[in-house]
C-alpha cells in the first residue's frame, strides 16, 4: 500500500500544482495586473518564483534520487564510509546560493525604490481615511468627500494619504497595486495607477475587529472625462426630493427621533453634518454599499437599515445610533422603505 | 532514611519530601525525564485544543459566506489557534525533549538547576491554564497572535480576552526564561569528561543555540506586554492613539521578538533531524563544524531581520532594502544546513523507518516554506503577499511541515527510549503518510488562494472571488490532518501501554543516551561516561564488537547522589497564577499571589537536604 502510494505521490503533488496555477483570476487576482505598480510587483513575484522552482526541483529531486538509491536492503549490514564532510563542496554551496542572490536582488533593489517614491507631481491627491469598517475618500484639491468608491482617471499618477484615528487598517487594491498599511499618527502614503477603464476590488488587508472580512471598497477607473463629470457632479448638493414616499424618508432623516444627520452628512442640507458615518450626500450613485459587500438596491437597503448588525456584526451604527439602541425608538417598517426610497434617490 | 528539619528564625520546622510515589510523585519532581515527560503530555493535549480550533477555523470557510461560527468568535479562534500552537505546543513540546534528552544527551544525572527545572514546567502549566481558562471566562482574545496595537488597547477591547493573552504570555515567558538559564548552565556545566562542544551532539547545540535566543528574545517581548498591561490596566499611554502614541512602537518590539521566537521554534527540530538521519543512515552528520556555525548564524541573523514582517507599514525604501537583504541572506546558511543533511544521507545505508519519514519530510516541507521565504524577502512584491493566505501557507509549510514533522520525528525516535517500548511502525508510517499528504493538500493551495487576493484572518468570503473552490477543498484536507493525528495517538497509546520492548539501542544510536536502558534509571548513568569523540557510544561499539567485554561497574546505586523532591516549585507556580488572575480580575489577588511567591521562594532556599543513610 505504502509503495503505492509513494509511486503516485510526486505526480499528485505535480498534478496539484498545475491546476493551482492554471486556475483562472477572481477579482482579487494578483497576476492579472491593471497598472505599473501591480506589474512590476507581479514580474518580480515570476522572477523569484521561477528561480525558486529552479532551486526546489533540484533538491526535492536530489531528496527523492536518495530515497531510492540509498535505502537500506533487508537486512543489510553495511556500514558506509565514515565521511565527516567535504570543505570544498561546503564551500560551493556556501557562495554558489551567495552569488545567487547577489544577483537576484538588483531587480528588487531598483523596484523597492520605484516603488517607494511617490511621483513628485501628482495628478490627483487622495486622502483615504480608515473607519471600523469602511473606507473614506477625500479628494483634498477638489473638495469631494464620498466613501467606498474610489473613482480615479486612467492613466494618471495618483498619490495616496492614509490616514486612520481609530485603529490599523490596510489599502489593498490587487490589481493595480499592492498594499499599505494605515496607521494611526503615522502619515503613510502610496502612489497607484490605473490602466484600463473598469471597476476593480479593493480589501482591508489588516486584522481591524469584528467585521474586518467585511470592509471592501471598489475602485473605478475612469476616462478623464467621465472622472471631470463624476467629480463635479459629487460637488453638487442634494435637494429636497419631490416624490412623497422620498420626502417621507428625508423627514425621518432629518428628525431628531432618527438623528441620522448626526453622523451622516448630506451636502445642501442644515441637519445631516454629522462626519463619524459616510457623506451620504450621492449615496444612490455608487453601485455598492456597506463597504463594497453589498449591491446597492432596495432589498439589501432596506436590510441593512433594519438591522445593519446582522449584516456587518460590530458596526458602530448599530452600537450608537438611537434607532437601534433605544427599543422605543425603532423603525417602524414603513420608516425603513421611506428611508431606503430617499436614499436611493440621493443620487 | 532520615530526615533533618531546619530550623527557620519563627522555630517553623520544614521537611522535604522523601522520594514519593504516586501523583505526590509527580508533583514533587525533580527528575528531568518525568518533568520532560510531564511537558511532553501537556504540551501535547495542548496541540490537540490547538488543533480543533483549526477545525473550526477551517469549517467555517469550507464554502463562501457560511455562518457556522460567529465573527468574534471565529476572530478569537484564530489567535487562540496560533498563541496555543506557538507557546503551548511548538515550544513545551520541544522543551519535552530538552528536558528528557539533554542530560542523557551529554552524560549528566541531572540538569543544572533541578527544582528550576521543575518551576519552569509548572510555570508553562500556569501559563496555559490562564490563556486557555479564557474561552471560559468570557471570551478569548481576539486580536491575532501578533495582538498590534492599538485594537489591544481597552478603547477598541474592552473585554477581558486581551488580558488572559497579555498575563498568559508573561506567565509563559518566567517559564521559558527559568528554562533556558537551566539549560544554558547544564550545557556548560555539566557534560561528561571529554565531552568537549565541539562533540555535542547537534540536538544539544541546537538546544543551546535556542535557550540563547530565548533569553535574549522574551525580554523584549515582556516590555511590550507589560507596557500594554499598564495601559489596559492603570490607563499609561504606551499605545493610546489619542494622547499621540505611535502604535507601530508595539510592531517593532513584537517583531524584535518574533523573528528570533521563528528561529526558537525551528531549530530544535533542526537539531532532532540532525540527530535522526545520521543514526538511519548509519553515517556521522556531514560537515559538524558548518552545522553549528549555520545555526549561529542563523540565530545572529535573526535579529537583523524584523522589518521584513513590516515591509507594507511605511518605513521607506532604505529600510525595506536594507532588510530585504538581510532576510536574503539567511537563505544562505539555511542552504548550507540543507545541503548537509543531504550529505548525511548521500552515501549512506538508510533505514526508512518512520522517524527517517518524518525528518525527510521535514526537508522536503521546509525546503517549501524557506523558498516562499525567500519569496516574501522581496519587500517590493512582498506587498502582494503580506497578510494574505500566501503567508499562511508560508507559515504552515515552515512550523507544521517544519518544526511539527521533526517533532514528530523525535516522538517516534525517542519513544522507545522514553517509554522502554517499541511504537508499531506500520502505523507510524501510515501516519506519517497522511499526514504528508494531508499537510500538502491543505497548505500548498493556500499559495494560489493568497496571490488571488485572499486576506488572511477574514472569517467569509464572497462565491465571486473564485476562492471557494480551494478553500472547500483545504478544509476537507485539514480534515486528513486530524485523521492522522488521531491515528499518532492511537499509536502511543497503544504502544505506550502494550508495545514491545525495546531494549536499550533499538537503532543502533550513535549518542550516549542509547548507551543507557530504556527506559533510563533515575540516575541516568551508573558510571559518568568518558568521551573521546563525536559519536563516541557508535565508535565504542563499532571497537567492542570484536572484544565483546563488558566493563563491569563498580558504583554502587545506592551510593549515587541524586537531587530530592521538593513542593516548593509547584507552589511557587501557584502564587503566580494567583497574581496573573489578580490583574484580570481584582489586584487584592495579585498582592496575595506575590506574598505566597515571597514566602515560598524563601522556603525553596533555605529546603534542607535529606542525608542519604549510609555515610
Amino acid at each position: 500500500m505504502f509503495d503505492t502510494i509513494k509511486k503516485f505521490l510526486p505526480i499528485l503533488l505535480s498534478l496539484l500544482f498545475v491546476i493551482a496555477c492554471g486556475g483562472f483570476d477572481g477579482p482579487q487576482s494578483t497576476f492579472d495586473t491593471h497598472g505599473p505598480v501591480a506589474k512590476e510587483q507581479a514580474d518580480l513575484f515570476y522572477l523569484i518564483l521561477w528561480a525558486g522552482m529552479v532551486v526546489l526541483v533540484a533538491v526535492e529531486l536530489a531528496i527523492i534520487y536518495i530515497y531510492i538509491k540509498f535505502r537500506r536492503k533487508k537486512n543489510s549490514t553495511r556500514i558506509p564510509s565514515q565521511t565527516h564532510g567535504n570543505t570544498k563542496l561546503e564551500i560551493m554551496w556556501t557562495i554558489l546560493p551567495a552569488i545567487f542572490l547577489a544577483i537576484v536582488s538588483v531587480p528588487v533593489l531598483s523596484a523597492i525604490w520605484t516603488i517607494g517614491t511617490p511621483p513628485k507631481n501628482p495628478d490627483v491627491v487622495v486622502n483615504v481615511h480608515g473607519h471600523q469598517y469602511w473606507f473614506e475618500f477625500e479628494y483634498q484639491d477638489l473638495d469631494v468627500v464620498t466613501a467606498n468608491e474610489l473613482h480615479i482617471p486612467v492613466g494618471k499618477k495618483i498619490l495616496i494619504n492614509l490616514y486612520s484615528n481609530n485603529v490599523l487598517h490596510s489599502f489593498w487594491i490587487p490589481k493595480i497595486a499592492g498594499k499599505t498599511d494605515i496607521i494611526p499618527n503615522q502619515g503613510n502614503y502610496m502612489w497607484i495607477q490605473g490602466d484600463d477603464v473598469g471597476m476593480y476590488y479593493g480589501q482591508c488587508a489588516e486584522f481591524c475587529g469584528e467585521s474586518h472580512a467585511l470592509m471592501r471598497f471598489r475602485v473605478v477607473v475612469d476616462t478623464d472625462e467621465d472622472f471631470r463629470a463624476w467629480i463635479s457632479h459629487q460637488k453638487s448638493e442634494a435637494f429636497v426630493p419631490n416624490d412623497p414616499l422620498e420626502k417621507s424618508g428625508y423627514d425621518i432623516f432629518m428628525s431628531s427621533k432618527a438623528g441620522c444627520g448626526g453622523c451622516h452628512m448630506i451636502n445642501g442640507s442644515k441637519k445631516a453634518k454629522g462626519k463619524i458615518g459616510p457623506n451620504l450626500t450621492h449615496f444612490g450613485s455608487r453601485q455598492h454599499m456597506a463597504a463594497g459587500i453589498l449591491e446597492n438596491n432596495q432589498v439589501n437597503l432596506r436590510n441593512w437599515i433594519r438591522n445593519p448588525d446582522m449584516i456587518k456584526p460590530g458596526n458602530i451604527m448599530s452600537g450608537q445610533a438611537a434607532v437601534y439602541m433605544d427599543p422605543n425608538k425603532s423603525l417602524t417598517e414603513s420608516e425603513v422603505i421611506a428611508l431606503a426610497s430617499y436614499l436611493q434617490s440621493l443620487k | 532514611m532520615t530526615t533533618i528539619p531546619f530550623k527557620l528564625p519563627l522555630n517553623i520546622k520544614l521537611y522535604r519530601p522523601v522520594s514519593p510515589t504516586g501523583v505526590w510523585g509527580w508533583l514533587t519532581t525533580v527528575d528531568h525525564k518525568k518533568i520532560g515527560v510531564l511537558y511532553g503530555v501537556t504540551a501535547f493535549i495542548m496541540f490537540l485544543t490547538g488543533g480543533i480550533e483549526a477545525m473550526l477555523i477551517r469549517t467555517q470557510l469550507i464554502a463562501p459566506e457560511l455562518k457556522i461560527i460567529a465573527p468574534e468568535v471565529y476572530n478569537q479562534l484564530f489567535t487562540m489557534h496560533a498563541t496555543t500552537m506557538i507557546f503551548l505546543a511548538i515550544m513545551p513540546l520541544s522543551a519535552a525533549f530538552f528536558n528528557f534528552i539533554i542530560p542523557l544527551q551529554i552524560g549528566a544525572r541531572d540538569v543544572a538547576f533541578p527544582r528550576l527545572n521543575a518551576f519552569s514546567y509548572w510555570a508553562f502549566l500556569a501559563g496555559a491554564l490562564i490563556m486557555k481558562s479564557s474561552w471560559f471566562l468570557g471570551g478569548s482574545p481576539n486580536a491575532g497572535w501578533f495582538g498590534y496595537a492599538p485594537i489591544t488597547t481597552a478603547t477598541f477591547n474592552p473585554g477581558n480576552g486581551i488580558d488572559f493573552w497579555i498575563i498568559g504570555l508573561q506567565v509563559l515567558g518566567v517559564a521559558s526564561l527559568a528554562a533556558s538559564f537551566n539549560f544554558i548552565v547544564t550545557i556548560i556545566n555539566l557534560r561528561a569528561p571529554g565531552m568537549t562542544m565541539m562533540r555535542l551532539p547537534l540536538f544539544t547545540w541546537m538546544t543551546f543555540i535556542t535557550a540563547i535566543l530565548l533569553i535574549l528574545a522574551f525580554p523584549v517581548i515582556t516590555v511590550a506586554l507589560i507596557e500594554l498591561m499598564l495601559d489596559r490596566t492603570f490607563d499609561f499611554n504606551f499605545f493610546n492613539t489619542k494622547a499621540g502614541a505611535n502604535p507601530i512602537l508595539w510592531q517593532h518590539l513584537f517583531w524584535i521578538f518574533g523573528h528570533p521566537e521563528v528561529y526558537i521554534l525551528i531549530l530544535p527540530a533542526m537539531g532532532i533531524v540532525s540527530e535522526v538521519l545520521p543514526t538511519f543512515s548509519r553515517k556521522p552528520i556531514f560537515g559538524y563544524p558548518a552545522m553549528v556555525l549555520a545555526a549561529s548564524f542563523i540565530a545572529f541573523m535573526g535579529w537583523l531581520v524584523w522589518s521584513h514582517h513590516m515591509f507594507t507599514t511605511g518605513l521607506g525604501p532604505i529600510a525595506n532594502s536594507v532588510f530585504t537583504l538581510t532576510t536574503m541572506l539567511i537563505a544562505i546558511p539555511t542552504g548550507v544546513k540543507m545541503f548537509n543533511w543531504l550529505g548525511t544521507m548521500w552515501g549512506g545505508d538508510i533505514d526508512f523507518k518512520t522517524p527517517t519519514l518524518f525528518a525527510v519530510g521535514f526537508m522536503s516541507m521546509f525546503l517549501i516554506g524557506g523558498i516562499s521565504g525567500v519569496m516574501h524577502s522581496f519587500s517590493a512584491s512582498d506587498y502582494q503577499q503580506q497578510d494574505t493566505y500566501f503567508i499562511v501557507a508560508h507559515i504552515h509549510y515552515v512550523l507544521f511541515g517544519g518544526s511539527i514533522f521533526g517533532i514528530f520525528a523525535g516522538i517516534y525516535y525517542w519513544f522507545p527510549k522514553i517509554t522502554g517500548r517499541m511504537y508499531d511502525e506500520k502505523l507510524g508510517k501510515l501516519n506519517f503518510w497522511i499526514m504528508f499528504i494531508g499537510q500538502n493538500l491543505t497548505f500548498f493551495p493556500m499559495h494560489w488562494v493568497g496571490m488571488q487576493g485572499m486576506p488572511r484572518r477574514i472569517f467569509t468570503y464572497d462565491s465571486g472571488m473564485g476562492w471557494a473552490f480551494w478553500n472547500g477543498f483545504e478544509t476537507i484536507a485539514a480534515y486528513a490532518i486530524a485523521f492522522g493525528v488521531l491515528i499518532f495517538v492511537i499509536n502511543m497509546i497503544k504502544s505506550w501501554t502494550g508495545g514491545k520492548k525495546a531494549g536499550d539501542d533499538p537503532w543502533d544510536g550513535r549518542t550516549l543516551e542509547w548507551s543507557i536502558p530504556s527506559p533510563p534509571p533515575v540516575y541516568n548513568f551508573r558510571d559518568i561516561p568518558i568521551v573521546k569523540s563525536l559519536d563516541d557510544f557508535w565508535h565504542t561499539k563499532q571497537k567492542s564488537s570484536n572484544s565483546n567485554t563488558k566493563v563491569k561497574s563498580k558504583t554502587k546505586v545506592s551510593d549515587i547522589h541524586l537531587p530530592q523532591p521538593s513542593y516548593w516549585p509547584l507552589l511557587v507556580a501557584v502564587g503566580l497564577t494567583i497574581a496573573g488572575f489578580g490583574i484580570i480580575y481584582n489586584l487584592v489577588f495579585t498582592g496575595i499571589g506575590i506574598g505566597i511567591m515571597l514566602i515560598t521562594v524563601c522556603a525553596w532556599s533555605f529546603e534542607p537536604v535529606n542525608e542519604p543513610d549510609s555515610h
